[in-house]
């Protein structure tokens, strides 16, 4: 009846998990007693688990994300506690299952349910504003990938309270992660939450490259898009050509594990490397993915405090299609040591250094933007300039690893994770915070906080090289990763200075809440009613904030890049007089969320085995799919009256404040 | 061809709309060059496993051509015959559509009843997907295909039912077009299994 799933999967007998598993249970009770208490379930359904429309989505893909982050720090702290106490024989707080545990979880989580639905959260924000459209291509599909995202970040965390994490590390490799070596359901957990939410990615892929090459507003052609708009097509051709291979990759591991194949196994003439090749032909372009769109928001914050067009736009578009093609042919940088041959490293290690040069012609165009402009020392601008410095130190690095000399002695060390925080850290988490303190304002007609704002950059970054920077002596030490305790007491002051490190990061997250909070309580004082609080430069800062549901009362016409400021140089407001027409909307949609929920189900059944309710879900997921295909009333006309009634409202709010 | 049949469309001027139909054929497009993507990594991962036997059969042991050049040319003819339906679209007339479709049903299932015979055979001589790298790689592989096949004749099943209640407007031609698309795909990926699988694996 159950499958797999007895009372021992719940793991009472540890009291972290207790804890834990109480603090999320009580904390979704509390939230759930309060939606119901304050009757806010209708307006939560009707007006955002429902809605089609991308600010929204963007919005709820970030607040997951942001909760996710909790959790995936917790892991951090969690690590770095241990290996600060556990030093010349002492067991520290986590046996070594329980911290495979925790690092796998962190490496998880902090990749596909953190850094990728902020990307993804901001492409849904901005995007479709800043090429002038009133919506994405498919915005049902758009409400689906949100949820099939969301759906799979709570499967995951459900593996806290009933069964185990995978103890494989992030990308579970083979043969650990085949069911000879890992037995329990930890691996599964990681299989169907990855599969569900990775074929949400892919259709947000499919979704916002048909979007920005199909529905761009009039005079916007290719090479006048924002830079953002840029960087997201790219990230986008590398999420609809590198997230099937993970797919197919998955799908091949479960059937190792499922149906006792042998793709991956050591005997049977299966072949481990063809696993660790597959997941990192899509590995190499996900970190792409991360970090193109961070690039672009830089490009924007620079340009836009710096009061100056992008220095080098062309190179900048030309950097980044660049980096999207060599991004294919550099995974086995990876692993230089499975013994491919001196030829086969030496192409990989040659190509990997020249992603290196689009790198640097991005940075040098940053710096080129800043020099002789008006630089406002503004927080989204502090997380640029940490970047600028931080990212370019661990490009360094990284080209250090490219050597597969020097990568020989590197590998598995600690010099690896020092690396990839580096411009993790350094590259998207700087890109998001950025990106989330300069599109806030658009998000929700009043900014941020500036002093908290800056409270959080200074922890984040000083606290970023206190925790990282001894990681790189210690590996020069020969400290190897993915380890619970070192022998060597030698080592241990330096991994204390890691905590101090992981310890100031910790406060800049929490300056980050105190900054919402803060912001929310004045929001009067922080509000924005002209909708462009920084003097912007381009489309999205030519709506009210937060926009209208339609975006654009009046579809822009764009002449040349940055359009929006050289009109307001002008002086003219196009169109102004033109009478209003009437708008074409999709409706909401109950199929996202439904289709969704069912998924998961039938990832908890699969892991479980629970045949039945498998095979249950199965066929809800078809055929609340099909009862969406066979509903043709999926859109609506706004009448012009109303649109007439909603922009002469926002009419009156701008003349009142000013 | 496909999508120049699209502009007579009444909504064929207003190019911002979401969920247009030229906008849906271009993004099937898109996904269809993603799922060439997971066949790619499972034709790769055949290429790679294709001598892991572990002492079990090799391709040359156990394909049987005849059998599946049957099944090759029941699903070549029924890309042909969804060509006629996509012209009989074209035309107007739904019942010929429906017709055509119907005829590309029955050879799908075809083409699908050799290949459940060819795996019910080979898994009940003991040469299952577990017996080896190879087997596990071509089952998948083959599978997949199968899989897919199957989709595309759930989605005819519910194209001749729109066709039924809805008739041919500019919601159910773009689904027409987008399907006529996922069937020559499905064509295309074969002739490419069909060599690289069991030409290529009787020749070694």
């Amino acid at each position: 009846m159950f499958g797999k799933l007895t009372l021992e999967a719940i793991p009472y007998h540890e009291p972290i998990l207790v804890i834990a598993g109480l603090v999320g249970i009580l904390g979704g009770a509390a939230l759930l007693g309060a939606l119901t208490y304050f009757r806010k379930w209708g307006w939560l359904w009707n007006e955002w688990f429902t809605s089609v429309d991308h600010k929204k989505l963007g919005i709820m893909y970030f607040i997951v994300a942001l909760i996710m982050l909790l959790r995936g720090f917790a892991d951090a702290l969690m690590m770095r506690v241990q290996q600060a106490i556990a030093a010349g024989g002492s067991a520290g707080i986590l046996p070594p299952d329980h911290y495979d545990q925790i690092f796998t979880a962190h490496g998880v989580i902090m990749i596909f349910f953190v850094a990728m639905p902020m990307v993804i959260g901001l492409m849904n924000l901005v995007v479709p504003l800043q090429i002038g459209a009133r919506d994405v291509a498919f915005p049902f599909l758009n409400n689906l990938s949100f949820w099939l995202f969301a759906v799979s970040a709570l499967l995951i965390n459900i593996s806290l309270f009933v069964g185990e994490f995978a103890t494989t590390g992030w990308l579970a490799y083979a043969p650990l992660s085949g069911i000879e070596y890992s037995p329990g359901v930890g691996v599964d957990y990681w299989i169907w939450a990855l599969q569900i939410s990775g074929i949400g990615t892919t259709l947000t892929g499919i979704n916002f490259f048909v979007t920005i090459l199909k529905m761009r507003t009039k005079g916007m052609t290719l090479f006048r898009m924002p830079i953002f708009t840029w960087t997201s097509l790219c990230a986008n051709v590398l999420i609809i050509a590198s997230f099937p291979i993970l797919t197919a990759t998955i799908a091949m591991l479960t059937l190792d594990r499922y149906l006792g194949m042998n793709f991956f196994t050591n005997d049977m003439g299966g072949n481990v490397m063809m696993y660790v090749n597959l997941i990192w032909a899509w590995g190499h372009p996900e970190v792409y993915i991360l970090i193109l769109p961070a690039f672009g928001v830089f490009s924007e914050v620079i340009a836009t405090f710096a009061r100056k067009r992008l220095f080098g736009y062309h190179t900048m578009v030309w950097a980044t299609i660049a980096i999207t093609v060599l991004s294919f042919i550099v995974w086995l940088h990876h692993f230089f040591t499975m013994g491919a041959g001196a030829n086969v490293n030496a192409f990989f290690g040659i190509m990997t250094m020249i992603i290196a040069i689009p790198t640097g012609v991005k940075v040098f165009n940053w710096l080129f933007t800043i020099f002789r402009g008006r630089l406002e020392l503004t927080s989204p601008v502090l997380w640029t300039l940490g970047f600028i410095i931080t990212f370019t130190i661990g490009g360094m690095t990284g080209v250090m690893l490219a050597l597969p000399a020097a990568n020989f002695v590197l590998h598995n060390s600690l010099f690896v994770i020092a690396h990839f925080h580096n411009v993790i850290v350094g590259g998207v988490v700087f890109g998001m915070m950025a990106g989330l303190t300069y599109w806030f304002p658009k998000a929700f007609g009043f900014k941020l906080d500036e002093k908290w704002g800056k409270r959080s950059f200074w922890c984040w970054i000083i606290g970023f090289y206190v925790a990282f920077m001894p990681l790189y002596v210690l590996s020069f030490y020969g400290a190897a990763r993915r380890m619970n305790s070192y022998p060597n007491a030698e080592w241990q002051p330096w991994f204390i200075v890691a905590l101090i490190g992981a310890l100031l990061i910790a406060a800049g997250i929490a300056c980050t809440l105190i900054q919402f909070y803060v912001s929310v309580r004045n929001r009067d004082k922080y509000a924005d009613v002209t909708g462009d609080p920084w003097d912007g430069r381009t489309l999205e800062w030519a709506t009210s904030s937060p926009p209208a549901f339609y975006n654009f009362a009046r579809l822009p016409v764009v002449g040349d890049i940055d359009s929006f400021w050289s009109q307001k140089q002008r002086g003219n407001e196009q169109l102004d007089d033109a009478p209003y027409t009437d708008i074409h909307m999709p409706r909401n949609t109950v199929a996202g969320p439904i289709i969704s929920v069912f998924a998961m189900i039938f990832g908890f059944a699969m892991v479980w085995h629970i045949w039945w309710l498998a095979g249950f879900s199965a066929i809800g997921m078809l055929v609340s799919f099909l009862m969406r295909v066979s509903n043709d009333d999926i859109d609506y006309y706004v009448p012009a009256a109303e649109v007439e009634r909603i922009e002469r409202a926002h009419q009156q709010r701008v003349e009142a404040q000013a | 061809m496909a999508t120049e049949s699209l502009h007579h469309d009444a909504h064929a001027d207003e190019h911002e709309h979401h969920d247009a139909g030229p906008t849906k054929v271009f993004g099937f497009w898109v996904y269809l060059m993603s799922d060439l993507v997971i066949f790619g990594t499972l034709f790769a991962t055949y290429a790679v496993l294709m001598k892991g036997t572990a002492g079990g059969p090799t391709g040359a042991d156990i394909f049987e051509l005849p059998l599946i050049l049957f099944g090759t040319f029941a699903l070549l003819i029924s890309s042909f015959t969804f060509g006629m339906g996509v012209l009989a679209m074209n035309a107007n007339r739904v019942g010929q559509v429906k017709m055509w479709l119907g005829i590309t049903f029955v050879l799908g299932l075809m083409f699908l009843g050799m290949e459940i015979y060819e795996f019910h055979h080979l898994i009940h001589e003991g040469f299952g997907p577990d017996r080896s790298a190879f087997l596990s790689a071509f089952f998948t592989l083959v599978g997949t295909h199968g899989l897919h096949v199957t989709f595309g004749m759930i989605w005819i099943l519910v194209m001749l039912v729109q066709l039924s209640t809805k008739g041919l407007n500019d919601k159910t031609r773009p689904r027409i077009l987008c399907l006529s698309l996922f069937w020559h795909f499905l064509d295309i990926v074969w002739i490419c299994v069909f060599s690289f699988v069991y030409l290529m694996g009787v020749l070694v």
